[in-house]
């Protein structure tokens, strides 16, 4: 199949951008897109011109390295999918397909699609563990965690951690990703002590960070990858309205 | 090149009990003076970095990818073991010991082994106390359950996703001490080379991959927990950022490379669709727990699969392997797929395919059952192939999955180079010839958490190390070596893409040394790799240049690297005159096709030292001592 592409291009983050036109037309449905884009960077070497750089490793669905834009839905048309797992097949022979990165004022852009996601990092470093070091744990069975609760933890720890809900929003929030990783914990008793002290740490980073505010667009829900419920995301409001109480303004 | 395995004497239940006692201790207030370099964040990598920041070490972490916690440990799926006997089945320390020593076919430590088990359980009071979501039963405990090459349940999971949700864990336990500010992070950074002074390793120089500045670090010690190499074949489960660069570095400046033959092709992977793949999808194969393997009786056989009936099929793990039927293990598991396809009766496109059939579990315990342990497997397997599992039988073939080679290390994990530890899939000693499934996410966390923390405390008790800083010379000169092999990848200015050359040096060692090797095609990848190689580096094309983030040049130097070391590869398959574990020489096979192990002239690892070029590597012995599980032809049937 033959598909027109209009990809982003930009040297680095201090170069001004553009969307450059190419047309590939030896595509096979069975392609991932991304292995679509494998095709135009060699063809790209081919021609002297460098090849676009965008981030991708596991291309199964599980590291969250892997972003785009593509026709302006964060990983593509489909639902539940990451862009490695996108494949060809769901284009019409002759598509213009149009590919940018991830656009956030907390994701600078490094180069062509590749953007910097380390914030996300931060805000993990400022609060998104359990505070136990290495040895002198207890029996696993001597924490009981029930089946419900449980699977709604692992529903939650799930998040990829690829930013898409971020790229999706328009306030370029980043409250999906932190309600999944505050849910997964504050839904197990091992994340009892910590509940609050993590909630308020994390929510302050991801505002130090430059994220948005939430106003329940929803649009994150909707592309992420692994289909986290925004209902964490109430969960976390209130989490984090009864620790600032209890802690005072800080 | 001494090989000292510096295995601690006394019964072995006793060994690793006596080896913490005896190793010197460093005073708690002198923790802080020691600075380790971790190389990798994966489960080994991020456990280590983790642990010795909570002792006090000062701790430099890096991995090339953005983020600690996207190593490719995230991938794995199906679970991990540990000798819990949780559910009353039998199992126990000695039973998954006896087990890893004969799944791995003989070729594995011993005492090493005797330990991993040991701690296993520890791992999963680790994980629980860290958050990790395992799969629990309503009562409220973990659920098990049991997987390919086991008969006890021993194995613990969160839905398909373990390998996720341990690194997560062990990613929250390291952000906790990066935020702390003892553990110094530093993602998009590439190992190029080892800084060795005096013998000892003493540092890294490392490329940012934004800015393509080349850094070097000083450190006390260096830990590679960098993965394997099954990239090596280019189309592996892999990620496609895996590759052999720290090990093979590290082995040119002095560290023994063990075993590189190991290699382990997973029989449970979606079977490639075109010249276009890029890499191969690994289905969990807990999937073999309730899909029946087969192919068509008559070779050519077209029908669709639901006309075929089964008095046409051959289930043919269950007819050759009674006992363990479509659990067998891995290597055995694929290495009858390829028996079926090379007679002509494999399936799907290219005849490279046999299928993984869950019709008769559907009907015995209804599609919800089904969908509640594997839904997230068959959504997967529609989601790249286009067809739909509920209808048609899924189509499988095996691929390069895991590398059980590594570099060497003794009982410390460290390699021949002192000071150099190497953890996780990038060492060799645990899993000899063929790895357990759910066994890989144990031995990570098991040399991070509970083995590496100890050891290195007596490396560093006991070495009395000098102060190196990078203003050492033997920084500036490999700084300059690195800054050279960048500078000439740039100017060859050839006509090929680092990824042609990938490409063309998978073919070949997948053809010739993948799951059979033979002595011609052995002695051909042998003359074949060198030339390529000499190719590569007058016709590679890499464009931009080498100040900036550059995927072209990231991937060619790990290409580089991969063409020296895939002559290795063939090197130690060439000389390993017996089949073993994921090693099977078609010379040496039983008439009805099992391996056939020489255990009188083959019971070593095989240790290959770097004598200056590639191509003349010179071999050494660890002879393997089984004093414990008496050494027998694995059977399965």
């Amino acid at each position: 199949m033959k598909v027109k592409l209009r990809i982003w291009r930009q040297e680095d983050a201090r170069s001004a951008g553009r969307l450059v036109d190419y047309a590939l037309d030896d595509v096979s449905p069975d392609m991932s897109f991304l292995e679509m884009l494998d095709v135009l960077n060699e063809r790209l070497v081919a021609q002297g011109e460098e090849p676009v750089a965008f981030d991708h490793d596991c291309r199964e669905g599980i590291c969250g390295t892997c972003s785009l834009v593509i026709d302006g839905i964060a990983h593509g048309p489909r639902r539940a999918t990451t862009t490695c797992q996108l494949h060809m097949r769901h284009y019409e022979d002759g598509a213009t397909i149009t590919v940018e990165p991830f656009r956030a004022r907390a994701f600078p852009l490094l180069k062509d699609l590749t953007v910097d996601r380390s914030s996300f990092d931060r805000i993990m470093a400022a609060g998104g563990f359990i505070s136990v070091n290495t040895g002198g744990a207890q029996d696993a069975n001597a924490i009981l965690v029930g089946k419900e609760e449980a699977d709604l933890a692992m529903d939650a720890a799930a998040c990829i951690g690829c930013g898409a809900c971020v790229a999706a929003c328009p306030n370029a929030a980043a409250m999906l990703f932190v309600s999944a990783k505050v849910g997964h914990l504050a839904h197990l008793p091992q994340g009892q002590p910590e509940r609050q002290r993590r909630v308020l740490g994390m929510v302050g980073q991801m505002d130090k960070e430059g994220f948005g505010t939430c106003r329940n667009y929803y649009e994150c829900e909707a592309v992420c990858p692994k289909e986290i419920p925004v209902r964490f995301i109430g969960e976390m409001n209130k989490e984090w309205r009864q620790a600032a109480l209890d802690y005072g303004e800080q | 090149m001494i090989l000292d395995a510096r295995i601690p004497g006394g019964p072995i239940q006793d060994k690793w009990d006596r080896h913490r006692f005896e190793m010197k201790l460093v005073n708690p207030a002198n923790k802080r003076k020691f600075r380790v370099l971790v190389v990798g964040t994966g489960l080994a990598g991020g456990s280590a970095a983790a642990s010795l920041a909570e002792l006090g070490y000062d701790v430099d972490a890096f991995c090339f990818q953005d983020s600690a916690r996207r190593a490719h440990s995230i991938a794995a799926q199906g679970g991990i073991n540990a000798a819990k006997n949780y559910q009353n089945d039998g199992d126990s320390i000695w039973r998954l010991f006896y087990d890893t020593v004969k799944g791995g076919d003989f070729r594995a430590r011993e005492a090493n082994v005797y330990r991993l088990a040991q701690v296993s359980a520890a791992i999963i009071d680790q994980c629980v106390a860290q958050g990790v979501p395992f799969a629990r039963e309503y009562g409220g405990q973990l659920a098990n359950r049991s997987f390919g090459g086991a008969q006890v349940s021993r194995t613990f999971y969160a839905r398909g996703q373990t390998g996720q949700q341990l690194l997560l864990g062990c990613y929250a336990a390291l952000s906790r001490q990066v935020g702390l500010g003892k553990v110094r992070m530093h993602p998009r950074t590439e190992l190029l080379d080892v800084v060795v002074v005096d013998g000892v390793a003493r540092g890294v120089v490392a490329r940012d991959l934004v800015t393509g500045k080349l850094s070097s670090f000083a450190g006390d010690a260096v830990v590679l927990a960098t993965g394997g190499y099954a990239n090596v074949f280019f189309l592996s489960t892999n990620a496609k950022g895996c590759n052999v660069t720290a090990t093979w570095r590290a082995h040119r400046r002095g560290a023994g490379f063990a075993n590189p033959c190991f290699t382990q092709i997973h029989p449970t992977c979606i079977p490639q669709a075109g010249e276009h793949q890029s890499k191969l999808t690994l289905m969990s194969e807990s999937l073999r727990n309730d899909g029946r393997v087969w192919v068509p009786k008559t070779p050519g056989d077209k029908r669709p699969p639901d006309q075929i009936p089964d008095a046409d099929r051959d289930y043919y793990l269950e007819r050759k392997y009674p006992s363990f039927g479509n659990l067998a293990p891995r290597d055995i598991a694929s290495r009858s797929a390829k028996e079926a396809c090379d007679a002509g009766r494999g399936v799907g496109p290219g005849g490279r395919g046999v299928y993984l059939d869950f019709r008769d579990s559907i009907a015995r315990l209804g599609r919800a059952a089904i969908a509640d342990r594997y839904g997230n497997l068959f959504d997967m397997y529609a989601r790249i192939t286009g067809e739909d599992p509920w209808r048609t039988p899924m189509r499988i073939y095996p691929a390069p999955h895991y590398t059980m080679g590594g570099l060497w290390v003794d009982y410390n994990l460290m390699s021949t180079v002192p000071g150099l530890h190497v953890i996780g899939e990038a060492n060799f000693s645990d899993h000899g010839a063929n790895r357990l499934g759910a066994s890989a996410l144990m031995q990570g966390l098991a040399d991070g958490y509970f083995v590496l923390p100890y050891t290195i405390g007596h490396w560093f008790a006991t070495a009395s190390l000098k102060p190196v800083g990078t203003d050492h010379p033997e920084f500036r000169r490999v700084e300059a070596e690195a800054d050279a092999r960048l500078a000439r990848l740039l100017a060859a200015n050839g006509s090929r893409s680092p990824d042609s050359f990938h490409k063309e040096l998978g073919a070949l060692m997948w053809d010739k040394a993948g799951m059979a090797r033979n002595q011609a095609g052995l002695k051909e990848c042998l003359q074949r790799i060198p030339a390529l190689r000499e190719q590569f580096w007058s016709d590679v094309r890499v464009l931009g240049n080498g100040d900036d983030l550059n995927i072209s040049l990231e991937k060619a130097g790990r290409v580089a690297d991969f063409l020296e070391f895939a002559e290795l590869l063939c090197a130690d398959a060439l000389q390993r005159e017996e089949s073993c574990g994921g090693h099977f020489r078609e010379e040496h096979q039983t008439p009805d096709g099992e391996a056939r192990r020489d255990d009188r002239n083959f019971c070593h690892g095989s240790v290959w030292e770097w004598t200056g070029q590639p191509g003349a590597p010179r071999l050494h012995q660890e002879p393997l001592v089984f004093e414990h599980v008496k050494l027998a032809t694995r059977s399965y049937k």
